[in-house]
C-alpha cells in the first residue's frame, strides 16, 4: 500500500534495461515467493521432460526386499530415500517418471480447452446474436454435464489412454475461457481502435485476431495458468477413482490411490505424490498471482517500482 | 424482473433439454447392462426377457421419446439395481449432499469473508501474510489426499473421529473439514482482492473522514461492495458442492448423490444416472437464480 503514494513510474537511478525480457526477470526475481516457484516448475518440467529416459528402468524394477522401504534410510541408493512402494519400486524414481504424464495431461488440456474455448468466444462475442446463443447454450450444456460420466464413457469407447484422458479433461474446461473470452470481446469491441480497424476495412477474421485477441490474451493466459492447477487436481481425482489413468502408466493422483491401501502401515506411499501435486498447484498459484500484476499493463508500475528501489 | 425470469427460464429450458439428450445417448454407449446383471452363461431367451422388463429392447430413439413421455409425468422409471424408483434414491442421496453442501459451504462464507476482509484491512501486514499463505496452501490442496492423511491422522493414529460412515455428530466432521479447505482458500483470496479494491474507494475515505469506526467501515460500506465478485465465485463452488463431492463422498462412505452417481455409472443404472442429473440440474439453476437475485439486492443498480 505504500507504494501508492511515491508511485511515479519515472523516480529512479539505476541503468535502465530496455530489454522487456530482462525487465520481466528482474521483476520475476524481486518477487521471492514468485521466483521460487517459477523455479521449481522449471524443475518439475525436466522432470517430465528427461526423467523417463533416465529413470524408467529403474522406477518400473521390482525389488520384493525393498517392499514398503521406509524413507530416509540414506545407506540405499538415492532412489529409494523417500522408501519404496507395494512393490518395491524406488518412490522418488517414480515420482519423477509420473510427473511426464501428470504434467503432459494438464498441458494438453488446458491447451486445447484454451485454443476451442477461446476462439467459440471471441466468435459468440464479436458475431451475431443468434449464433452467440447458440454458443452460450451449448457452453451450459457441457457446464451441466458430469465429467465422470463422460470420463467413463470415454473410458469404455475409446480405451483409455494419456490422450484421451487429454480429450475429457479439455471438454469440461472449454466453459471457462469461452465465457471470459465472450464477456472481454464484448468490452473490447465496442472501443474506439476497433471501431478504427473496422471504418479502415479491416476483415471480421483480421479484427478478432489481430485486434481483439492480443487484448484479451493476458487475462486468458493467466486463467490458464491457475486452470493448469485445476485441472492437474481433476486428473489426480479421475485416477483416484480409478477412471483415469490405467497403470501400468501412472501419474501423480494414481501414485496416492495406489498407496491407499496401505495407509496405516506405510504412509510415505501416498504422501509423497500428494505433497508433489501440492507443492506445484501452489506454485502454479503463486505464478499466476504475481502473472495478474506483471501483465496488466494497469498495475504492472507496482512491481517495476518495487524493483528500482531496492535496486 | 418477470421478463427476466421468464428469459431464464426459456433458455435453461433449452440447455437443460440438450443436457438430458446428451447424458441419455451418451450414457448408453457404455454398455449393455444385461451382460452386466445377468450370470455369463445366461441363455438368450432369459436375456432377451430382461431386456423387454427394461425397455431396452426398443430403438434407442423410441426409449428416449418413452423417457421424456415419463419425464413430463415426473415418473423417472426404475432402478434396474435396486427395482425401486430411481427418483426415491436419488432424493435420498440429494439429502445427504444438501445437508453437507449446506453445512460447508455456511461455515466457508463466514469464515473466509471475515478472514479475507481483516487481512485486506491491513494489506502486507502480519495477519495479511499468515491468512495469504493459508488460503493458497489451501486453494492447492488436492482434497482426496488430505482426506486420506486425515484420516490417518484423526481417525487411525488419534482416534477423535470414525473414518467413514454417518450417524453421529463425529462423522460429520472430517468430510466437512475436508471439504471446508478448497472453497476457503479460493474465496478468502477474492475476498481479500475485491476488498482491497472497495477499501480504496471515495466512499470509504469519506466514512472515515466522518469518523466512523472501523469495523463498521470494512463489515458495512466496503463488504456490500466487494461482495459481488465473491459471490460469482461462491455460486461456482456452491455448484461444485451440489453435484456431489464424488471423491470425498467415497473416501468417506457417504451416501451422496456424488457416490450415487458414479456408483450407477458404472452399474450402467440408467434410471438413477438421469434422475440424478435432472435433480442436480434443477437445484443449480435455482442457485444460479438466487444468486442473480442478489446481486440486484446488494447493487440497486443491476436490475433485470
Amino acid at each position: 500500500m505504500e507504494n501508492t503514494q511515491n508511485g511515479q513510474p519515472s523516480v529512479h537511478d539505476g541503468p535502465e534495461t530496455h530489454n522487456p525480457y530482462m525487465q520481466t526477470l528482474r521483476m520475476l526475481w524481486n518477487d521471492k515467493w514468485a521466483f521460487i516457484s517459477v523455479t521449481f516448475l522449471l524443475i518439475v518440467l525436466a522432470c517430465a521432460v528427461i526423467g523417463p529416459f533416465f529413470l524408467d528402468d529403474l522406477a518400473t524394477k521390482q525389488n520384493l526386499r525393498g517392499r514398503n522401504a521406509p524413507p530416509f534410510d540414506f545407506s540405499t541408493s538415492w532412489s529409494f530415500w523417500l522408501g519404496g512402494d507395494a512393490l518395491g519400486r524406488p518412490l522418488l524414481a517414480r515420482i519423477i517418471v509420473a510427473a511426464q504424464n501428470t504434467i503432459f495431461v494438464a498441458a494438453g488440456a488446458v491447451f486445447f480447452s484454451m485454443i476451442i474455448g477461446t476462439s467459440l468466444g471471441l466468435i459468440a462475442g464479436y458475431t451475431s446474436k443468434t449464433l452467440s446463443q447458440v454458443i452460450m447454450r451449448l457452453a451450459d450444456v457441457i457446464m451441466a454435464f458430469p465429467s465422470l460420466l463422460l470420463a467413463v464413457i470415454v473410458l469404455f469407447m475409446l480405451d483409455s489412454s494419456v490422450f484421451n484422458l487429454v480429450i475429457v479433461l479439455a471438454i469440461t474446461r472449454i466453459p471457462v475461457y469461452l465465457r471470459t473470452a465472450r464477456a472481454e470481446t464484448l468490452e473490447v469491441r465496442e472501443r474506439m481502435f476497433v471501431q478504427a480497424a473496422k471504418v479502415m476495412g479491416a476483415s471480421t477474421p483480421r479484427i478478432i485476431f489481430r485486434h481483439i485477441l492480443p487484448v484479451v490474451f493476458p487475462t486468458l493466459i493467466t486463467i490458464a495458468t491457475l486452470d493448469f492447477a485445476f485441472v492437474m487436481l481433476a486428473e489426480s481425482a479421475l485416477s483416484f477413482l480409478g477412471i483415469g489413468i490405467q497403470p501400468p502408466e501412472i501419474t501423480w493422483g494414481l501414485m496416492v490411490a495406489q498407496g491407499r491401501p496401505y495407509l496405516t502401515t506405510a504412509w510415505w506411499l501416498s504422501f509423497w505424490p500428494g505433497l508433489a501435486i501440492i507443492l506445484t498447484t501452489m506454485s502454479l498459484n503463486l505464478v499466476s498471482n504475481w502473472m495478474r500484476s506483471a501483465l496488466d499493463p494497469a498495475q504492472r508500475w507496482r512491481l517495476e517500482n518495487v524493483g528500482k528501489k531496492s535496486g | 424482473m418477470l421478463n427476466f425470469l421468464g428469459k431464464r427460464a426459456v433458455a435453461s429450458g433449452i440447455s437443460f433439454v440438450g443436457l438430458v439428450l446428451l447424458v441419455f445417448f451418451l450414457s448408453r454407449l457404455t454398455g449393455d447392462p444385461t451382460s452386466l446383471y445377468l450370470p455369463l452363461d445366461a441363455s438368450d431367451e432369459i436375456k432377451n426377457q430382461f431386456r423387454e422388463i427394461h425397455g431396452l429392447n426398443d430403438p434407442l430413439v423410441v426409449q428416449f421419446f418413452n423417457y421424456m413421455g415419463d419425464l413430463i409425468r415426473f415418473d423417472f422409471g426404475d432402478s434396474i439395481r435396486r427395482s425401486e424408483p430411481a427418483i426415491d434414491i436419488v432424493l435420498r442421496g440429494f439429502g445427504w449432499t444438501l445437508q453437507l453442501a449446506a453445512i460447508t459451504l455456511s461455515l466457508v462464507i463466514f469464515f473466509s469473508i471475515v478472514l479475507g476482509s481483516l487481512a485486506a484491512f491491513h494489506v502486507g501486514g502480519a495477519f495479511d501474510r499468515i491468512a495469504t499463505f493459508f488460503s493458497l496452501v489451501g486453494a492447492s490442496a488436492p482434497d482426496f489426499w488430505v482426506a486420506i492423511v486425515a484420516i490417518v491422522v484423526f481417525s487411525v493414529t488419534l482416534g477423535w473421529v470414525p473414518t467413514s460412515g454417518t450417524g453421529s455428530f463425529a462423522h460429520w466432521i472430517l468430510p466437512v473439514a475436508v471439504l471446508f479447505i478448497r472453497p476457503f482458500g479460493l474465496i478468502v483470496q477474492i475476498v481479500r482482492g475485491s476488498m482491497i479494491t472497495a477499501l480504496s474507494s471515495a466512499y470509504v475515505k469519506t466514512a472515515r473522514a466522518k469518523g466512523i469506526k472501523n469495523r463498521s467501515i470494512i463489515f458495512v460500506h466496503a463488504l456490500r461492495n466487494a461482495l459481488l465478485p465473491v459471490i460469482t465465485v461462491i455460486g461456482d463452488q456452491a455448484a461444485a458442492l451440489l453435484n456431489g463431492a464424488v471423491v470425498i463422498e467415497t473416501i468417506f462412505g457417504f451416501p451422496g448423490v456424488g457416490k450415487l452417481m458414479i456408483d450407477s455409472i458404472l452399474q450402467r443404472d440408467f434410471a438413477v444416472v438421469m434422475a440424478a442429473i435432472v435433480v442436480t440440474a434443477l437445484a443449480i439453476f435455482l442457485m444460479n437464480l438466487v444468486i442473480d437475485i442478489l446481486y440486484s439486492i446488494l447493487d440497486p443498480r443491476i436490475r433485470y
